[in-house]
């Protein structure tokens, strides 16, 4: 048995997020940690690579039992993490990513001979190709990827914890990491895989173990159970489907885009070039592509957060010389892809959050004058549609869950009721009821004849919610297709231009 | 609710506490280590310090200090540093008691031309960090320091060469006196009709109304209006204001001449006050301490008032420390101890607060 | 980095020829004589002190802004220190209270998460308090003449490199060619013999080693462990804690070393650029030093370029003040310059607006004879603000600098 978890349990401030939690790996096996976001899979692997300590319960590695004080303990113990986010310097080469913490020595300099030629080697006989050289910020997210996986491997890692590997792949590059890690488990390594996507588990797991709010509530082995029934014990109840009912789409143009481009100041390729689509009332308009293809700075650009070429009519009027500000007032929402980045003042009450975005008309001013009671008032009133569960309006808006913070945004959005709604991301790390939640108010929404863009990365997502679906490579529009006729191989492939 | 109220207001009171205890720890060493008693060194400056003319003197100090530490908060509020009050302040008074002097006008609208200028000379010396932060992206921080040395060397060299009054044969060199209707009245005969008597050496600055007006004005916008908050947002999340609507680079560069203006305000206390004119012996440094003033006051009316009043009287008290043979600069290890204390208590008890948050929510929410 | 070595020199070539052919036309022959050459390097040593220490701090994600402090604490221990016991320890003890600031700025900001620039800015504050209070105390227990400067310090020994400088080596005292050369006032060649001479003799040991520390920071930063990780903790601190690097003491390292670097310029300030310590020595320099960490882009190189230019300024102001009424001459070059750039470009407003700031410096210039003193001392504060106007928009800052850190990533 390579790992052994028992009764883990870790409690943060406010909230325990693993309670009693128990598995085995064994070497040679694939091993999937499923369940829904916020369930507690992040966190106990965190523990298992040190970097977080249990409050009670024991880790076994190959039979042996360890406390583990930080990540130095668990590579010391031949464990290995590929993050979800990548954690990787922008600034720094591939080589100095790789080498970080486990810097070879020559005397008192670093041995980049001895690096490179290790690198070398683990490249070669793995097939992950990299070029040690290069600035990892000027690579794509496959390639990232792939340097993660080195980092683990370069420090001799026999147990590989894999969290959410799949989260921004499309599906060819999916295939390329299962080839890869049928390599790894041919090796005899153990590897412990976890994610929300319970097709992709079912292919390539040996055992699966499902946590719910805490706690496991199942081990089973992977050919024995179907998706199905995975995604019932995960939820406890079904899950919801990202889907719309019924034709809604109305004559009126909501938004207009005539050969809009935004150059590079480098001058090489524009980052979007000549879109041209036409977006009518009622109606979803899906954006799909790898993450850099130009969906944001599409997004930028009808915002107004960004010049561009061409031209962008809303309701029929030209909107180009506008404002971000007065965009946003003649009914342009926006739902951003980084809720703590783009969207929200952590560090401020809710009510006061609430002003962000609308500081310009009522109910939260009354002329120039803040008006305190009423946005306190309205504030309530959206916690109370949108099931935003949290104390009161005072509540700071860091402690809430990812899931309320982003049904908040959308309350927040909706309470003008925009005619037309840019959404980037909208369901992105929220959790399953807030999930069905947003869509439920997108669907609501798109009846009652708001024009919406979709951009997202979850390919059922965007095939269930959209009416017509747009493809975007490295700048243009390659492809319409129609949703309803598409599966998410086939929108993967357009997406990498392989059609 | 009850609850929440009651260790709100004990959490708001942690930390000026425990910032004040450890200041006292480290003012009473200091006042160790040269063989003195501290417990006598705190007696002497109660005593001295709650006389009726010290207690006038610790307003008179307050006041620039107040003033100052509003226009640096405009800045902190929206994200900025402006350091450089110590040059904007100079500078208005500087120009404020030359344009002054040179025509009479009826009283209340001499005062309020004079404060024009000042403000006017203030905004435009901050304007060139703002316009160098929004149009080349140079750091307000270095710029305004900059600024800062180049307005002493200017307002040296304006002061001998140019702004001088050379019908008096002193060696002080000063800008003309100001005539009567340019000198801001003091609050003594206000004051008597409250019951307080003259005393020698005596007086309230006239400037301590507009001090007030200030904080109030300042409160009000920062907190009431959509520029406040606008500002606000600029600091908390400068990206999220932006796809709110905000113009990031319009509200940097109103921030910073907002800022200017109020400081080219700070220096008039004493010249509209007290000398009617500016010659050598303007005070300096008090840019840097009204820079420790809005720290210690959380950049709000209230708290910057209150520490403006704290720092006056530490100050004011702190001179009798010379009769009992210590170092009146004393006032300097507690205004510094003070701060960088000030400054970390601030930031463990807004850690503990998110804590606590977090805590409710949990229970609330019933997890 | 050889190649960069080379466009810094042909850089400097350049400036050279510039001010040579002003030095011609004005007959300002202070502002390419030997003496000027010695001051300017001798004012940029603590500025580039300045500067790598702030690399240091924010290369590990901490913004600095309290070198200014730092270098009082060390102009002041140097001078206090360095009376008693004798230079070289007050220069030990420079580097050592600098980095006792630098302590305390670390703890505020690394340990309990204050914002950089707050704890910088009250570090600054309380430097000057300190310093002030304990003088006054000195003072008056008689061991100090006045509150604000200290009894004069020895100073240390000077040399030069032999033949070309004047070197003196046991007792041997060597010809000293470049002298020779630069007081022939040959157009552009007695000008690089002038500066070469500057850089090259009378140099105080402790400017040697201060040199030497530009290509040691080079060496720590980029090609050992310890620099790499330093530099992983401002870029990505959660991918380095993840890898198991110790991002906290990675923080107090770089905030510490910058102390002490500060410190060290501090110290070099009393000790070796003047003989005691005076109060407001330390005049900005600090700030100053930042500016060429900015202008350096955060790299040594950068630094040392920037701090040579600033240096020069600081040194012109305190020599002769002919050779700033020349200077005003090449900024009219710069900007006939730059309106020739401009029309070829078509920005014709922008060019007529450099032309008219052109042409009122050259009014200036030929109209007034001699620049006022208080307007001379402003020389090296307006060449700050000018070159950060003009290098502020290609910055490569690290990652996370600036960033509050806290383990596991709370906030």
């Amino acid at each position: 048995m390579a790992v052994e978890l028992r009764h883990i349990t870790k409690r943060f401030p406010g909230v325990i997020a693993n309670k009693d939690v128990s598995m085995s790996v064994e070497t040679g096996t694939v091993h999937a940690l499923v369940g829904e976001n916020g369930a507690g899979k992040s966190t106990v692997m965190k523990i298992l690579y040190g970097m977080q300590r249990p409050d009670s319960g024991e880790i076994l590695i190959n039979g042996k039992a360890v406390h583990f004080k930080n990540p130095n303990d668990a590579i010391d113990a031949s464990i290995g993490m590929v993050h979800q986010h990548f954690m990787l310097a922008d600034n720094f080469t591939v080589l100095e990513n790789i080498i970080l913490g486990s810097e070879p020595k020559h005397g008192v300099t670093i041995d980049f001979v001895a690096a490179r030629k290790k690198i070398a080697e683990m490249s070669a006989a793995y097939g992950l190709e990299i070029d040690p050289d290069i600035l990892v910020e000027e690579l794509g997210v496959g390639a990232r990827q792939r340097v993660e996986i080195l980092k683990v491997l370069y420090r001799g890692a026999r147990i590989l914890i894999f969290d959410e590997p799949t989260a921004v792949l499309v599906p060819q590059e999916v295939d390329d990491l299962f080839n890869a890690l049928e390599g790894l488990r041919a090796e005899g390594m153990a590897i412990i895989f976890i994610s929300h996507k319970l097709d992709e588990v079912l292919r390539v797991a040996d055992d699966v173990t499902v946590v719910r709010q805490g706690s496991t509530v199942a081990e089973v082995k992977s050919k024995d159970i179907t998706a199905r029934q995975l995604a019932e014990l995960m939820v406890g109840s079904e899950l919801p489907q990202p889907s719309t009912h019924g034709v809604t789409r109305r004559d009126q143009v909501a938004l207009a885009l005539k050969d809009v481009s935004i150059p590079t100041s480098t001058g090489s390729r524009d980052l979007i070039s000549h879109i041209t689509f036409n977006l009518h009332a009622g109606e979803v308009v899906g954006i799909a592509g790898v993450e850099g293809n130009g969906q944001a700075e599409l997004v930028e650009a009808i915002l107004g957060l960004r010049e561009y070429t061409g031209s962008i009519s809303f309701n029929g009027e030209s909107i180009d010389h506008l404002s971000v500000a007065h965009r946003h007032d003649l009914g342009i929402g926006f739902i951003p892809e980084d809720r703590q980045r783009q969207a929200l003042m952590m560090n401020s009450p809710l009510w006061e959050n609430r002003i962000l975005g609308h500081q310009r008309s009522k109910p939260v001013m009354r002329g120039f004058v803040l008006d305190k009671k009423a946005t306190i008032a309205d504030t309530a009133r959206i916690m109370e549609e949108f099931d935003v569960r949290a104390p009161g309006p005072q509540t700071l808006a860091t402690a809430l869950s990812g899931g309320n913070q982003q049904k908040f945004i959308v309350g927040r959005e909706m309470s003008k009721a925009p005619a037309l709604l840019v959404a980037a991301h909208p369901t992105r790390g929220v959790d399953v009821g807030a999930q069905g939640a947003i869509w439920e108010e997108l669907r609501r929404a798109r009846e009652k004849g708001m024009a919406i863009v979709l951009i997202s990365a979850d390919l059922e997502e965007l095939i269930g919610m959209s009416d017509r679906l747009l493809v975007m490579l490295r700048g243009v529009v390659t492809a319409e297709l129609d949703p309803a006729k598409t599966t998410p191989e086939q929108l993967g492939s357009a997406m990498t231009g392989a059609v | 609710m009850k609850k929440l109220k009651l260790s709100a207001i004990l959490l708001a009171l942690a930390a000026p506490f425990a910032a004040a205890v450890v200041s006292i720890i480290i003012s009473s060493l200091a006042v160790l280590a040269t063989h003195k008693s501290p417990m006598d060194a705190y007696k002497t400056m109660w005593d001295f310090g709650t006389t009726q003319s010290s207690l006038m003197q610790m307003l008179n100090t307050a006041t620039p200090y107040y003033i100052a530490a509003i226009a640096i908060a405009i800045t902190f509020r929206a994200g900025l540093f402006n350091i450089g009050v110590e040059g904007q302040l100079r500078l208005g008074a500087l120009f404020g008691a030359y344009i002054g002097a040179m025509f009479v006008l009826p009283p209340v609208l001499h005062i309020l031309i004079i404060m024009v200028v000042a403000m006017t000379i203030g905004g435009l010396w901050a304007s060139i960090a703002g316009y160098l932060k929004v149009k080349r992206g140079v750091s307000e921080v270095i710029s305004t320091i900059m600024l800062n040395s180049l307005a002493g060397g200017l307002s040296s060299y304006l002061l001998a060469n140019r702004f001088m009054d050379r019908t008096t044969n002193s060696n002080n060199m000063s800008t003309k006196t100001l005539p009567t209707s340019g000198q801001f009245p003091g609050l003594m005969p206000l004051l008597n009709k409250l019951g307080i008597k003259d005393k020698p050496g005596g007086g309230v600055y006239g400037m301590l109304i507009i001090a007030i007006i200030l904080g109030v004005a300042f409160w009000f916008v920062v907190n009431r209006t959509r520029f406040g908050f606008e500002l606000r947002a600029t600091g908390a999340n400068p990206i999220a204001a932006r796809v709110s609507g905000v113009n990031s680079k319009r509200m940097t560069f109103i921030a910073l001449a907002a800022s200017g203006a109020v400081a080219g305000l700070a220096g008039l206390p004493a010249v509209l006050g007290d000398t009617h004119a500016f010659n050598m012996g303007f005070r300096t440094g008090i840019g840097f301490s009204a820079i420790a003033v809005a720290l210690l006051g959380r950049n709000n009316a209230v708290g910057m008032a209150i520490s403006a009043l704290l720092f006056g009287f530490l100050e004011v008290s702190s001179r009798a420390l010379e009769l009992i043979d210590i170092a009146p600069e004393t006032y300097v290890i507690m205004q510094g101890s003070i701060l960088l204390s000030s400054v970390i208590a601030y930031e463990v008890v807004r850690r503990y607060k998110i804590t606590l948050q977090s805590k409710e929510l949990a229970k609330a929410v019933g997890a | 980095m050889r190649t960069k070595l080379l466009k810094n020199l042909r850089y400097a070539a350049l400036l050279v020829f510039v001010l040579s052919v002003i030095r011609m036309i004005t007959g300002a022959s202070d502002l390419t004589s030997v003496g000027t050459a010695s001051a300017a390097l001798l004012l940029s040593v603590p500025i580039a002190l300045a500067g790598l220490g702030g690399l240091f701090s924010e290369r590990s994600g901490v913004v600095n802004i309290g070198l200014e402090g730092m270098m009082i604490m060390g102009a002041w221990a140097g001078g206090m220190i360095g009376t008693k016991h004798g230079p070289w320890i007050g220069l030990v003890a420079a580097i050592c209270f600098g980095a006792t600031g630098a302590l305390l700025h670390a703890v505020a900001t690394i340990t309990f998460g204050v914002d950089h620039v707050v704890s910088g800015v009250a570090i600054n504050i309380i430097a000057a308090g300190l310093v002030r209070y304990i003088s006054t105390i000195l003072y008056k227990s008689g061991s100090w003449l006045g509150p604000s400067q200290s009894p004069d310090v020895n100073s240390i020994g000077t040399n030069g490199i032999p033949v070309l400088s004047g070197g003196k080596y046991f007792g041997w005292h060597s010809p000293d060619l470049l002298t020779n050369l630069a007081n022939k006032h040959w157009f552009f060649i007695s000008d690089v013999a002038a500066v070469l001479r500057g850089v090259t003799g009378d140099l105080s040991y402790v400017t040697i080693i201060a040199i030497a520390i530009v290509p040691l920071s080079v060496f720590v930063l980029w090609r050992t462990a310890f620099g790499l990780r330093l530099r992983s903790a401002g870029e990505a601190p959660t991918a380095a804690e993840s890898l198991g690097v110790n991002v906290y003491a990675m923080k107090y390292a770089g905030v510490l070393i910058s102390g002490a670097l500060a410190g060290l310029g501090g110290g070099y300030l009393a000790i070796v650029a003047a003989n005691h310590y005076q109060e407001n020595q330390v005049a900005g320099r600090g700030y100053i030093g930042l500016a060429a960490l900015l202008f350096g882009n955060y790299r040594p190189g950068g630094i040392m370029m920037g701090a040579g230019l600033f240096g020069f300024a600081d040194a012109l102001q305190l020599r002769d003040s002919a050779s700033i009424h020349a200077l005003i001459l090449l900024i009219v070059l710069i900007l006939a310059f730059l309106v020739y750039r401009d029309i070829r470009k078509g920005r014709l407003l922008k060019a007529g607006l450099t032309f008219a700031s052109a042409a009122l410096s050259l009014w200036y210039y030929l109209a007034v004879d001699n620049l006022p003193g208080q307007l001379i001392t402003m020389t090296p504060y307006i060449t700050t603000l000018l070159v950060m106007a003009v290098a502020s928009q290609r910055l490569r800052m690290p990652a996370a600098d600036g960033v509050p850190y806290r383990r596991g990533g709370m906030k």
